[in-house]
């Protein structure tokens, strides 16, 4: 290894990836983003702002980018296969390349859970159901026909999360402070509209999330029902009728809506499984990725030279994922230093 | 006539229909309301309780859903005693809130 430059294949270039590449490129090594879609910046890049503090996600995304330029960066690149060698994997490109390199960092992130799938939420058959990530689009380019003047607004929490039958027994962790965060936006967009959270418990564990639950409470008045929505249906003039328990009253409610909001949850990438198998790592029982040790090496895998960054091993809020892909270039440096 | 049978009224609430002036005035008034989580500490505490079935928790959420009449006999059973002032982990001043609720009518008029 002596006189050479390892050589470290970053797999997606969003915020984990971009993070990692920084931070190997600062330390010496050559690292190679292979990024699957045309642009960097992953899902976060897609997003408006930011909890908790509303920070505008450009403001995380263009720095790493700007610190990144100087990274090998291929666009629009799929993985073929990889090929395990001693010490080596060979990475084959959609483009018809390979790439040597020593080390692999899986950094590709999650995959939002598609909400079509809870049928009876009707995402995909009635006009006025959206997702989390359909509200960040409008947030962003204010363009989508079902959002018009809402007077009465919904939000689902736990939408293929903690869903044994939808194949996710996972909590996806972000959501609920999404959904309060999405709940003001909307609220400030309209103040006289009546918001509704259904939850099935609050989970704010986070820095200042508690503060952002009770500004949602006492500041904007969003109303938080503890309940499962069971079933959506359709009104004559298009609207969408929700049912739910409320369950600390224990009587069923129900509630006529303008927009209903499904917080999808997170699921691992699917291309990260098939990477992993010819990777030879494993897949753990949560279907994200296999980490040597949930503890204490939660960036390593247990294979030499493979390596997890972020919301490829479950999922992780952007703090989280900055500070486990320091990390994943901290533990790559540390192989390499040894292997020396 | 007797059918051998009867039907009770439904006991669902519909949230496009329900009266929530006297809440929306309550917190008007006293905005701290609007932080309850629903915890129970209030309940668990009162002194009351467990022979009136007073519960602020519960007078908070039947304001929201349009059951006036369980509040007010709830609020009856109330000894303004406090302690469920003291264990509110949001800080509610739930003894001001029982005072303030009864001087409101069903709908939300100060009327004492």
């Amino acid at each position: 290894m002596v006189n050479r430059q390892p050589v470290v294949a970053v797999i997606g270039a969003g915020i984990a990836g971009l993070e990692a590449a920084r931070q190997l490129a600062a330390l010496g090594y050559k690292p190679v983003l292979i990024e699957k879609s045309s642009a960097t910046g992953g899902h976060v890049a897609q997003w408006n702002r930011l909890f908790p503090d509303m920070t505008p996600a450009a403001d995380v995304i263009e720095p790493l980018r700007a610190q990144t330029a100087g990274v090998k960066t291929l666009l629009g690149t799929e993985i073929s296969a990889i090929n395990r060698l001693k010490d080596e994997y060979n990475l084959v490109l959609s483009d018809g390349s390979s790439l040597l390199c020593q080390a692999v960092l899986f950094a590709t992130g999650f995959r939002l859970f598609d909400a079509s799938k809870k049928e009876e939420y009707g995402y995909g058959i009635y006009d006025r159901v959206i997702t989390n990530r359909d509200l960040e689009h409008w947030f962003n380019t204010r363009e989508d026909q079902r959002i018009r003047q809402p007077k009465a607004v919904g939000f689902v929490h736990c939408v293929g999360s903690r869903d044994l039958k939808a194949g996710n027994t996972q909590c996806s962790k972000v959501c609920c402070i999404t959904a309060i965060k999405q709940a003001i936006e909307m609220k400030e967009e309209f103040p006289d509209a009546e918001v509704y959270c259904f939850y099935m418990d609050l989970r704010l564990f986070g820095k200042k999330y508690e503060d952002f639950y009770i500004k949602a409470q006492r500041d904007h008045g969003i109303h938080f029902i503890r309940g499962r929505v069971s079933e959506v249906g359709e009104a004559i003039d298009g609207r969408v009728v929700v049912k739910a328990e409320d369950t600390l009253n224990g009587k069923p409610v129900k509630v006529t809506l303008d927009l209903l909001v499904l917080m999808a949850g997170i699921l691992c990438n699917p291309d990260a499984q098939r990477y992993a198998r010819e990777t030879g790592v494993a897949v753990d029982e949560d279907g994200f990725l296999k980490s040597r040790d949930n503890l204490a090496a939660i960036t390593e895998s247990s294979r030499p030279g493979v390596f997890f960054a972020g919301a490829c091993t479950g999922a992780k809020t952007v703090p989280e994922t900055l500070a486990e892909a320091r990390s994943a270039a901290l533990a790559i440096h540390q192989y390499f230093s040894k292997r020396v | 006539m007797d059918f051998g049978f009867k039907l009770s009224p439904s006991s669902a609430v519909n949230l496009d229909t329900v009266d929530r002036r006297r809440y929306d005035r309550l917190v008007q008034l006293q905005p701290d309301a609007l932080t309850c989580i629903g915890c129970g500490s209030c309940s668990a505490t009162c002194t009351s309780a467990s022979w009136t079935g007073m519960s602020v928790r519960k007078v908070l959420l039947g304001l929201q859903r349009g059951r006036d009449e369980e509040v007010d006999k709830m609020l009856s059973g109330c000894m303004l005693c406090g302690k469920c002032t003291m264990v509110c982990p949001r800080g509610i001043n739930t003894r001001q809130l029982i005072l303030t609720l009864c001087r409101l009518d069903k709908n939300g008029e100060v009327v004492r």
